[in-house]
């Protein structure tokens, strides 16, 4: 297990270094100076040639990746001139909300989506099978935002049962806390939930037809139980996957719920830094958001082996 | 035999309806039959007789959107079956009647240990405790003669073989001792060895536990094992229904008649050697092993095959027999370099084509031809026969119009109408499709002629078909060839020569004719004393 | 294979058998099956109506989607102008009402059709075009298989918004960048398919079969491989013209797709933000419009899915 362990953490390392190295080239390929481009519109001359010395830009190619892959291993991303701050500390102010976001909306969406992705499955063909793939293409469809200002204006605006925007930090009290989350949450969940109900049916239903499945029917096992110890137990692990999957979507719905219901968060910083063309603020956020997602995969892949014996390694 | 007055199962009149635009109002019509208590009754077909959707109507498990029951009744021990509820129909299974199935892969739950697949069955079924119901089960998977009970308890299916899932499957269906047992094709997906075993098993526990057995099978072989009575059906009718002795001795029905002679006789034809003919094919030391994993893996490799010499002379058939995993697809891959072997020499007449690149091997391409097993998979499903069959002549530089014409005559040679060279795959059965590949095997006029288990996904009577035609072919254009099959009957009727290959090595090579009346090697000895039916003459019928 | 699937077969092969008539009557029924399909019918049909609306926007009572009238500034749907207008017409109604500089919502929703609908078909075509390439590539050349998925892999490793956001902001904002910005996070995955289809396919009999009678690779992919992909790649296409409509709203919506001077659904939500207490219908137009694209897209693609290859709902 700790052989597999390391062996699965170890071929995350490819892919991350692929993110890096994309993130290094995405400077280095626009045309003009990078320097100028990092020091944003406001960039003094001084700071132009002080960062053309820390990034080493006068020195060829691959030594300023080797550069900036160590100052990246150094947990250095640089320094906003923009915001006037280390880019790592600007981060770091902005994790508690987007984490709260995503908490509760994967929370949110696990509750709902899996159920109703058991019962279209089970009830293929009729009505509220139609219902949930009804509402699951529905909620590809609508954008998020879209999702968001409609949601406001009905129960932030006409019932008055949610503040409108902000965020208050869970230091100040978990009702206020929770109370902001909510409709950003749920915003933020309807794709998701789409997506999840979707592949909770279609795993389902194709476990449905296995023969352990007739076994089980065989057996004279009440249907309950076989839909539930053995059909959804042998769909988890694509589920599963699909949820670490739908991490990517999360993150870029966090960047548009965070704008709409204005939430101090990584998302918005993502949305300021690119208005205020932030570069070094840009790299970081694709650079932790990616690394996010590859460690919330790698992590879904560790619980393949809990739940399906033939995966070991 | 034993005929009990005592009855397990009576079925009248069954009739099954198939869904509305097919060319078969019904699955199975007007079925009639009886198992009584200890009596094993077969259900013998080709696929697509209505046995299996005859065995799944009794256990109340047919797909309902599909199939449903328009008439007759289904008693089990008296009880009307056909109109009773779902609960109760749960209730009986496993209780009173149970089922197991061909593929004993599919078949258990792959992320439950097999103790509590077994222990699902006394929970939901009895109000037995934990301490009960475990020595419950370890005591019928000893009878059912699993090795250690207590490891396997909580051993996964992926765990274990195929056949100690089958017994897992036999003890699941055998706890509580039901009066009706349905084994529907149960040793199909075995190997000979295990379904020997798993047979001799089915037999046993039935005598003991005086079980009535509903057995479902294509091949006769089992069928003479086995059966206390059959019941023959065909286009889903019982078309006779006797003891073991009668409808394999004296069929009446001119379709059980055809069936039986189909199944190929286990004593090989004779046949005249060929031993002056020029040797075409070759192999010194071929050996393959296949490597997995790569960097963040760990590397496993499988030794599929090693140290395989073997020669084809031409005009003659070599047989390779044995069971799977044996090696033997895995030496007829590498022969046609489909697969690059990782070691020893292959020689056709005397080219080395093992070590030669992909380019050059083009060259040589024509010279070996391959048919494989799976019909539907063989033809491009989107292009028209007669493409498939010219592409290869085309490929090398034969025009089209005269490619065309030598198509048409090839399938006059494998028995097709030659005017239906622009139909596509999907028009043809299984047998005819097989024919098809043949044709484009010859388009090429090779030298060899790789058939590779390409009769066994045939229905016997189909197989007779095909397996004539080969020998045919291999007279009338003086072929080599060389012909796979896990089946020893086949092999007796089509093989020259025989190499028996076991664990990736050739433990037995000789003429046909000599190795099966004098094994030497162990392996094929045993490999012998466990076909099926071998005490039996197919096809000699007795008149009264 | 299963063994449950043989019982199918039993009864399907039954089926099959009356069904399949001739190649003619088989390749007519795909159309039939279409035709019988309530999401492709619907869907369908509406977009062919978005298509109209984008092709026809001229001529649906618009008038010019930049034109700024200071005058009537945030006025509501409805709103009628009195005196005259511009081009010299008189009594127009502003069935959306305006946005802050007083330019038509309607005119301007009408007109965003084309950018959108623009931008989902060029992203679709190019990520299919450029994924079927480098994928039957590393579906068949094994070297390069290595290098190309471990590209494919960091590529899907950002997030496609982020990903899109940063290639726009390193360029000028235009129609080109963001079509080219949304192409590049969604053209993996049909590599990936691609590469996965090839893989399969590859080792088909019949492919093994065409190889034994010394057909060339590029004959091989061209005749045996590529009308294997064709129904995926359909149908995968539908779903990226449906994501990318929706990329390109949330970069203009975020103020860093296409520039504000053009009328996208986007561009005009982004400048309702600032009002939307007071005025909605800024908005809830072009949301409206948009929901409904996607939405009808999306239905077409389930639709073909369903009809042409059922199994797909797992590999996307």
């Amino acid at each position: 297990m700790y052989g597999f362990l390391m062996r699965r953490l170890a071929a995350t390392i490819p892919v991350l270094g692929m993110v890096a190295l994309f993130v290094f080239l995405l400077l280095r390929m626009t045309p003009g100076d990078p320097a100028a481009v990092l020091a944003g519109d406001n960039g003094t001359p001084q700071q132009i040639a002080e960062i053309r010395e820390t990034l080493g830009l006068n020195k060829p190619i691959p030594v300023q990746l080797g550069i900036w892959f160590s100052n990246l291993l150094q947990g250095d991303l640089g320094q906003s001139y923009f915001f006037k701050k280390d880019v790592t500390e600007l981060i770091l102010l902005r994790v508690e909300p987007t984490v709260a976001l995503a908490i509760t909306t994967l929370v949110i969406t696990v509750l709902i989506a899996v159920p109703i992705g058991v019962i279209a499955a089970y009830r293929h063909g009729t009505w509220l099978d139609r219902c949930v793939m009804g509402f699951s293409v529905l909620g590809f469809s609508v954008p998020v935002f879209v999702v968001g200002y409609i949601l406001i204006y009905l129960f932030a605006m006409q019932f008055k049962m949610f503040p409108v925007q902000g965020y208050k930090e869970l230091a100040d009290g978990f009702f206020p806390f929770i109370h902001r989350l909510i409709l950003p949450s749920i915003t933020l969940s309807v794709i998701y939930i789409a997506l999840i109900a979707r592949i909770t049916r279609a795993s389902v239903l194709e476990v449905l037809g296995e023969d352990y499945i007739r076994t089980a029917h065989a057996k004279g096992l009440p249907n309950r139980v076989v839909l539930l110890r053995h059909a959804l137990r042998n769909a988890a692990v694509p589920i599963v996957t699909v949820i670490g999957i739908g991490v990517a979507l999360l993150i870029s719905g966090v960047v548009v719920t965070e704008s709409v219901y204005n939430i101090p968060g990584l998302g918005r910083l993502t949305v300021d830094a690119v208005l205020g063309r932030d570069y070094p603020t840009i790299q970081a956020v694709i650079l932790v958001f990616s690394g996010v997602y590859v460690l919330i995969n790698f992590l879904i892949d560790l619980t393949y082996s809990f739940l399906d014996p033939r995966i070991r390694y | 035999m034993s005929m009990d007055t005592d009855t397990a199962l009576t079925v009248s009149g069954l009739t099954v309806e198939l869904p509305k635009g097919t060319d078969r109002r019904h699955a199975i019509e007007e079925i009639d039959l009886h198992v009584g208590r200890r009596e094993i009754l077969c259900l013998v077909g080709e696929s697509g007789s209505g046995k299996s959707v005859t065995a799944h109507s009794v256990m109340g498990l047919l797909p309902k959107d599909q199939l449903t029951a328009v008439a007759g009744s289904i008693r089990l021990e008296g009880e009307e079956l056909r109109h009773a509820t779902e609960d109760r129909l749960r209730d009986l299974r496993c209780t009173r009647m149970s089922m197991i199935f061909q593929e004993p892969m599919t078949a258990l739950n792959p992320v439950m240990s097999c103790g509590r697949q077994i222990d699902e069955v006394l929970q939901t079924h009895t109000s037995l405790d934990q301490q009960a119901r475990t020595a419950k089960i370890l005591d019928i998977m000893e009878q059912v003669r699993l090795p250690d009970p207590r490891r396997l308890f909580s051993s996964y299916p992926h765990q274990l073989s195929g056949g100690q899932r089958q017994r897992i499957m036999i003890a699941m269906a055998l706890v509580l001792d039901p009066v009706l047992l349905i084994a529907d094709e149960p040793t199909t997906a075995l190997d000979v060895t295990t379904q020997a075993q798993i047979l001799e098993l089915i037999k046993d526990l039935q005598e003991r536990h005086d079980t009535g057995v509903l057995f479902i099978t294509h091949d006769f072989g089992v069928v003479a094992e086995i059966a206390d009575r059959v019941a023959v059906m065909q286009w889903g009718r019982i078309v006779e229904q006797g003891t073991t002795e009668q409808v394999l001795k004296r069929p009446d029905h001119p379709y059980t008649k055809m069936l039986i002679s189909s199944v190929p006789s286990l004593v090989p034809r004779h046949r005249e050697t060929r031993r002056a003919a020029p040797v075409v094919l070759r192999t010194e030391e071929l050996a393959m092993t296949y490597s997995q994993g790569g960097m963040f893996q760990s590397k496993r490799s499988v030794v599929a095959a090693q140290d395989v010499n073997i020669e084809i002379r031409r005009g003659e058939t070599l047989g390779i027999v044995g069971e799977s995993g044996s090696g033997k697809t895995t030496v007829a891959r590498c022969i046609a370099r489909l697969i690059d072997p990782t070691g020893g020499r292959i020689y056709i007449d005397d080219d080395e084509i093992a070590r030669v690149s992909v380019g050059q091997m083009r060259s040589h391409r024509r010279r070996i031809q391959i048919v494989f097993q799976d019909p539907y998979r063989s033809l491009n499903p989107r292009r028209m026969v007669g493409a498939s069959i010219i592409e290869g002549p085309m490929n090398f530089g034969q025009p089209r119009d005269e490619a065309l014409a030598r198509a048409r005559e090839l399938m006059g040679l494998v028995q097709l109408d030659p005017d239906a060279l622009d139909r596509y795959p999907h028009q043809f059965s299984g047998g005819q499709r097989q024919r098809l590949c043949i044709a484009r095997a010859l388009a090429m006029e090779p030298e060899l002629l790789i058939a590779d288990e390409a009769v066994s996904a045939l229905d016997v009577s189909v197989q007779a078909q095909v397996m004539d035609l080969l020998d045919d072919i291999r007279i009338q254009l003086d072929l080599a060839m060389l012909f796979i099959t896990h089946d020893l009957r086949v092999a007796a009727q089509v093989c020259d020569r025989l190499a028996v290959m076991s664990a990736g090595k050739v433990v037995e090579y000789g003429d046909a004719a000599e190795i099966f009346a004098n094994p030497s090697h162990e392996y094929t000895r045993a490999l012998f004393s466990v076909a099926p039916g071998r005490d039996w003459t197919f096809g000699e019928f007795l008149t009264d | 294979m299963s063994d449950l699937s043989d019982l199918r077969q039993e009864t399907a092969g039954l089926v099959d058998a009356a069904a399949s008539a001739d190649a003619a009557a088989r390749k007519l029924s795909v159309w039939r099956r279409l035709a019988r399909n309530q999401s492709v019918v619907i869907g369908g049909a509406a977009m062919a109506v978005m298509l109209l609306v984008a092709i026809m926007a001229p001529f649906l009572g618009t008038m010019d989607p930049a034109e700024i009238n200071p005058a009537w500034r945030n006025k509501v749907p409805g709103t009628e102008l009195t005196g005259t207008a511009a081009d010299g017409s008189q009594g127009w109604v502003y069935r959306m009402g305006t946005d802050t500089l007083g330019r038509d919502t309607y005119s301007r929703v009408i007109y965003g059709t084309r950018v959108s609908l623009i931008v989902g078909l060029s992203v679709a075509g190019l990520s299919i075009a450029i994924g079927l390439v480098v994928g039957m590539v590393s579906g068949y050349v094994r070297w390069l298989d290595g290098i190309i998925m471990r590209v494919m892999d960091g590529l899907m490793a950002i997030p496609g918004i982020l990903l899109a956001i940063a290639l726009v902001s390193l360029s000028s904002a235009g129609l080109d960048t963001v079509i080219l910005a949304i192409t590049i996070p969604e053209m993996p995955r049909v590599v990936r398919l691609v590469r996965s289809i090839v893989l399969s396919i590859r080792e088909e009999p019949y492919v093994e079969a065409a190889i034994s009678v010394g057909t060339r690779l590029p004959l091989l992919l061209i005749r045996h491989v590529l009308p294997n992909t064709v129904a995926p790649l359909i149908v995968m296409g539908t779903y990226i013209v449906a994501s990318a409509i929706l990329v390109e709203a949330i970069l203009s919506f975020l103020g860093v797709g296409i520039p504000p001077e053009i009328p996208t659904w986007g561009n005009i939500m982004a400048e309702g933000r600032l009002l939307f207490r007071i005025f909605p219908h800024n908005i809830l137009f072009p949301g409206l419009f948009l929901a409904v694209t996607v939405l009808a897209v999306n239905m077409l693609g389930d639709g073909l899915r369903d009809t042409l290859d059922p199994r797909l709902e797992k590999r996307m």
